[in-house]
């Protein structure tokens, strides 16, 4: 455990010390990268050896504030956490060395490594947390340090609107969950994780909905979403790849140590939690497909996948709610599954659209083409990324997605008609948000990187440095490995599944032998796939040898000057299915068609604004202020008035506590 | 034991091009003509891998990519994939699953290949292509896990073995609808009438043609193939949903393969009668097929 | 016996995919044939519920129905299908992909309902009951979200034949007053609607109902 504290320690003291190198970026970068790699190093091997153990280690120091200790666990559900968490942050520090070096001399690079050092302090401890309050303010932390990353391009409006936009949300949030602490606080009269014991009944439910609501705003649940897509584009690439990858599951492992509070869960705590991954999902997947911008496409995939992530959880709990054990496995299984690998898959595609924007200049879709031939390597690792994310075997999307499939398909369809809502909304789901994404993603590397350079920008690009480009190698690595071994990794959930579902262990251990076996059929194909797709590269190399290869220009049915910006947009890619399902995203397009024979201008312009941003929040923020500015009448300016009020509360009080 | 797994993937290396000829051979007796030798496809499948190759300057490592890949899944698929009694050379809990997303991964490839040949043509055949796929694997999903339910298996080796005849009269309904789901989801991901066109390359109607536009060679020979194995083995699903097995292996294989060159020559029958849907008619066709599906599974599960 | 409840829960599904293809089809010829199949499943559905001895009344009764609801009532909207000339459906309030697949959806919910309601029900199959519900839900809805005329005429037939399933999977005796009544109440909704679109049509020169809302002051 000290080795732990010893990280958080050695991660505070980097930021620190990057901060006071301020202007002098060469060292600010190795404090601040240093810091966060070495720290993190540090803090996951105790988390390793309590995954593997089982075992808890504590470290509690005794605090001023009341009700406040500084209790710091690690329980194999923490642990399931921290690894992502401190894994994906060390190699997206390394790669924030190589990016932000472009900015050296132009922006203070000590407060950029700060605030990321700062985040990474902020979400070891919230997971390591077991007091209330400093969950709290470790939560607080995390919130807070994110907002500065935001606006690091604060010259640019877009990206102050997006820091203000992340900040009023995530408050929100905070809002529910400090009524959330206060009562489970209330309830036994300490605020440690420990003491607070098992509640039930009413309370337990007005609990859940509380946790739903803040931790949902943080984890990005539709329709609490709205902040998501404008904060992670605005944020340096490897900040986002961080807050994507894990900030947003730190919301989910909220929701699951709420629900380790509350008791035996009632089916309809299933229902929802299936009901918001379906929809978070579904409706995720069809914004990121109606999407320009590379990281705001990448930004609501990432509320896609928390949707399957909640799909998964939804499954586990109605596991327990039923008292299946296979339901409750697979489903918890599949969730921390999809939570790591999520965390690999979105960390390499945020750190692959960095690339691209460092590389060409801008992350617009439709004015990149043609980057596989100028920028190899990351072409490579963003396919590895895509493939991942669609959820295509044999990589770890798959393994993830399949096992919650399996859960569902075991033991989900025995309890007669009112399970089909679980099943649909979990196969019906899973398989449509899988073809969805498969068209996205298709999309945004096939625009991108392939076909011819559209503009200025993707003709001059260029590969990118070292630094970036060791890490998203490992994480594509690590894409593939996860793949490979998924029936051993799940064993590893062994320890976190069983304190969460309160099932003995041998009861889970039996569970995921059979899901190992099973996963290891699917490496045997996998395996067969690839050794097919060698065998058959060497047959077509054999049957070419000695015959003419030739390479000419793509046919293009007679047409005599056909130029780059004749190809097929990401718009025209997406259209079909954004018109079929105009109903949730209520795209705007305004058009100029040409006109004549030589006409000179003609263009058309899309845009899907978030819908529940533009139809539900700003019309309720609107009136909202509308009906406060009704109050206005109490700010009148005059200071005898102000006081008079001092005087009239300090009154009232001292009345109210005579009586 | 052992040899009897092999037949099964050996029969459908063998014997798919077959189906494209019968296919033909019905349309054009339809149409009043003499039409193809039945052995056409073969002959042309080995024409294509004796030939040289063209590459646009456009495509990159992915278009050489694409075609090995599309094979491979195919190949793969097939040993997943039981015929009649025999059941697949692989087989577990779930294979079914992988199944549906092995093919996924072909059609990424596939519309990834197409992309990299910069041209509007592929795009738009690329773009058609995901979305009529998007909406058909719900359709496909729901539906097996309909049959699932009713065989009480979860592997394609009992799903697909047939239902039993004193159980017709019982489970008859939902199995009806879920082959009429998995027969609409066929014809589209074969790209048949009435959803796609194989004949035409024009604009209106292209969808996987007009995608494999640029390819040329052992490459064109690997994608005619495959999608032959994979009309083969969609195929299968529908007749191992359908066909009662017997218990002699040799008469079950036998009804079974002959029951796939009776669907093929049902698809020649709807080519020839049906005229291709509207474009934009195409996703309600294949909404029929998911509201099938679901109609199937509530009808299992009550 | 089981024969018999494996016939009737064919002759129900087959009712079923009426209803989805009403829902999903804009050709308006071809919603007048679908209704006339329904009325031919329901003349069969009336021999099968009856689980008493097939009497006389009964193949009269069945007869009756397989010729009003399944051959005179739809010739006679095909003839004014001809006189108005039209051929498809304009686009309706619910999108068709929508309602299709909201169907299944809404049977769930009628199933549900079935199992909710403790009625006294014949040995026939449990799905006739969340049929009968799903047959009225589907004719109503084709009322409110369509906008040509003929077509909602068509939802009342609809809503007559899922009230006629629900009356004849209940009644043990069939009163044959309330059969004929039944009957009676379409046929003179349908000439009334008859005369009454040849009327608006003749007007107007067309039968969307969308547009009477005009006619306000």
């Amino acid at each position: 455990m000290s080795l732990f504290i010893w990280g958080l320690i050695i991660i505070f003291a980097g930021g620190l010390a990057s901060l006071i190198s301020g202007r002098r970026s060469g060292l600010a970068c190795v404090f601040g990268a240093l810091g966060a790699v070495a720290g993190s190093i540090a803090a996951v091997i105790p988390a390793f050896k309590v995954l593997l153990h089982g075992i808890t280690e504590s470290f509690r120091l005794n605090w001023s504030i009341p009700f406040g200790s500084f209790f710091v666990q690690v329980d194999p559900l923490s642990a399931v956490f921290l690894i992502p968490i401190l894994g994906l942050s060390a190699i997206a520090a390394i790669y924030g060395v190589g990016y932000l070096w472009a900015y050296r001399g132009k922006k203070n690079l000590g407060v950029a490594w700060f605030f990321y050092d700062l985040l990474l302090l902020g979400m070891v401890l919230v997971v390591a947390a077991k007091n209330g309050i400093l969950f709290l303010l470790a939560w607080e932390l995390m919130s807070l340090a994110p907002f500065f990353l935001i606006i690091f391009d604060d010259e640019k409006e877009k990206a102050r609107d997006a820091g203000w936009t992340y900040l009023v949300a995530t408050h929100i949030g905070m809002v529910f969950l400090l009524i959330f602490f206060l009562i489970l606080g209330g309830q036994n009269g300490s605020m440690d994780f420990d003491k607070i014991g098992v509640i039930d009944g009413l309370t337990a439910s007005f609990l859940f909905v509380l946790a739903i609501v803040g931790f949902g705003t943080k984890a990005g649940f539709m329709p609490l979403h709205v902040w998501l897509p404008e904060a992670h584009p605005a944020a340096p690439s490897h900040a986002s790849a961080v807050m994507s990858g894990v900030m947003i599951k730190i919301g989910i492992y909220g929701l699951i140590r709420a629900m380790t509070f509350l008791g035996h869960p009632p089916i309809w705590w299933a229902w929802i939690l299936i009901g918001i991954g379906a929809s978070s999902g579904v409706v995720g997947v069809l914004f990121a497909l109606a999407q320009h911008d590379l990281k705001r496409l990448l930004a609501y995939h990432s509320v896609e996948n928390i949707g399957i992530i909640t799909l998964g959880l939804g499954i586990g709990v109605l596991g327990i709610s039923t008292g299946s054990p296979t339901l409750a496995v697979f489903g918890f299984a599949g969730c921390f599954f999809h939570i790591i690998n999520h965390a690999i898959f979105k960390g390499l595609l945020f750190l692959g659209a960095g690339a691209v924007l460092h590389g060409s200049g801008t992350l617009e879709i439709d004015h990149l083409g043609g980057l596989i031939k100028r920028m190899p390597w990351t072409a490579v690792t963003f396919l590895t990324g895509a493939i991942a994310i669609s959820g295509l075997p044999p990589l770890n999307g798959f393994a993830s997605e399949f096992l919650i499939y399996l859960g569902v398909f075991k033991d989900g369809m025995s309890h007669g008609l009112v399970n089909i809502i679980p099943v649909l909304g979990v196969i019906g789901g899973l398989a449509l948000i899988g073809g969805l994404a498969a068209a996205c993603f298709t999309k945004a590397f096939g625009i991108v990187f392939l076909g011819q350079p559209r503009s200025k920008h993707s003709q001059q690009a260029h590969e990118v440095n070292f630094a970036m480009l060791l890490p998203m190698v490992t994480l594509a690595i690590l894409c593939v490995l996860m793949g490979v071994f998924s029936p051993f990794i799940i064993r590893v959930f062994r320890a976190a599944i069983s304190n969460v579902t309160l099932l003995p262990q041998e009861v889970v251990q039996g569970q995921l032998n059979a899901g190992s076996s099973i996963l290891s059929n699917v490496v045997i194909v996998s395996v067969l796939l690839v050794a097919l797709i060698c065998g058959l590269a060497l047959l077509r190399k054999w049957l070419l040898s000695g015959r003419s290869v030739e390479q000419i220009e793509t046919w293009g049915c007679g047409y005599a000057c056909p130029t780059a910006r004749m190809q097929y947009t990401a718009s025209s890619f997406a259209q079909p299915l954004v018109a079929l399902f105009r109903l949730f995203l209520q795209t705007d397009s305004r058009d100029l068609p040409p006109k004549g024979i030589f006409p000179d201008r003609a263009f058309l312009k899309t845009d899907t604004a978030d819908t529940s941003s533009k139809y539900l929040y700003q019309p309720l923020f609107k009136w909202i202020g509308f009906m406060l500015s009704k109050l206005q009448w109490i700010q009148h300016g005059r200071l005898q008035l102000y006081v008079l009020y001092i005087a009239l509360t300090l009154l009232m009080l001292l009345i109210w506590k005579a009586l | 034991m052992h040899i009897e797994k092999i037949i099964n993937p050996l029969l459908t290396l063998v014997l798919a091009p077959l189906l494209f000829g019968i296919i033909n051979r019905t349309k054009a007796v339809f149409a009043g003509r003499t039409g193809q030798p039945l052995l056409q496809s073969y002959y042309d499948i080995w024409k294509l891998f004796c030939k040289g190759a063209v590459y646009s300057k456009t495509t990159s490592w992915i278009f050489r990519l694409g075609p090995i890949v599309g094979f491979a899944v195919v190949v793969a698929a097939a040993t997943l994939m039981p015929l009649g009694g025999l059941p697949a050379i692989v087989a577990f809990d779930g294979d079914f699953i992988l199944f549906a997303y092995l093919f996924g991964l072909m059609r990424f490839f596939t519309v990834l290949t197409a992309l990299d040949t910069g041209s509007s043509f592929e795009g738009m055949g690329a773009s058609r292509e995901v979305m009529f796929s998007a909406l058909a694997e719900p359709a496909f999903l729901v539906g097996l896990a309909a049959i699932s339910k009713q065989t009480h298996s979860l592997s394609l080796t009992g799903m697909l073995a047939g239902p039993d005849t004193a159980l017709w009269s019982q489970i008859g309904p939902a199995l009806l609808l879920v082959a009429f789901s998995v027969f609409i989801v066929f014809l589209a991901e074969n790209s048949r009438m009435p959803v796609d066109d194989p004949n035409t390359h024009l604009e209106l109607t292209m969808i996987h043609e007009v995608m494999v536009l640029d390819n040329s060679g052992p490459d064109l020979g690997f994608i005619t193939y495959a999608a032959t194995i994979k009309m083969w083995l969609l195929g299968t699903v529908l007749v191992g949903i359908l066909v009662p097995h017997n218990g002699n292996v040799w008469i079950d294989i036998s009804t079974a393969v002959g029951a796939i060159f009776m669907l093929a020559v049902l698809v020649g029958v709807v080519e020839s009668s049906m005229a291709r849907l509207k474009l934009l008619h195409v996703p309600q066709f294949l909404l029929i097929a998911n509201a099938l599906s679901i109609l199937a599974l509530i009808l299992v599960l009550r | 016996m089981i024969f018999m409840t494996n016939l009737v829960d064919t002759v129900i599904i087959f009712l079923i995919l009426t209803n989805l293809m009403l829902l999903g089809s804009s050709r308006l010829r071809t919603c007048i044939l679908v209704v006339a199949i329904q009325g031919i499943l329901l003349g069969i559905l009336a021999i099968l519920l009856e689980d008493g001895s097939l009497g006389i009344h009964l193949i009269l009764l069945s007869a009756a129905i397989f010729c009003l609801k399944g051959i005179i009532f739809p010739f006679l909207l095909i003839r004014t299908l001809r006189d108005l000339n039209v051929q498809h459906e304009v686009e309706p309030f619910v999108g068709y992909g929508t309602s299709l697949v909201l169907s299944p959806l809404v049977l769930v919910v009628c199933i549900w309902l079935g199992s909710q309601l403790s009625l006294p029900i014949g040995a026939a199959s449990s799905l006739v009951v969340p049929v009968a519900f799903f047959t009225i839900t589907c004719g109503l809805f084709l009322i409110v979200s369509r906008k040509k005329a003929l077509t909602q005429v068509l939802g009342y037939l609809v809503l007559e034949n899922g009230i006629y399933v629900f009356g004849a999977s209940i009644a043990t005796i069939q009163p044959v007053l309330v059969e004929l009544g039944i009957l009676l109440d379409a046929f003179v909704a349908v000439f009334v609607m008859g005369i009454a679109i040849y009327h608006i049509n003749r007007e107007f020169d067309h039968t969307d109902v969308d547009r009477l809302n005009k006619l306000k002051g």
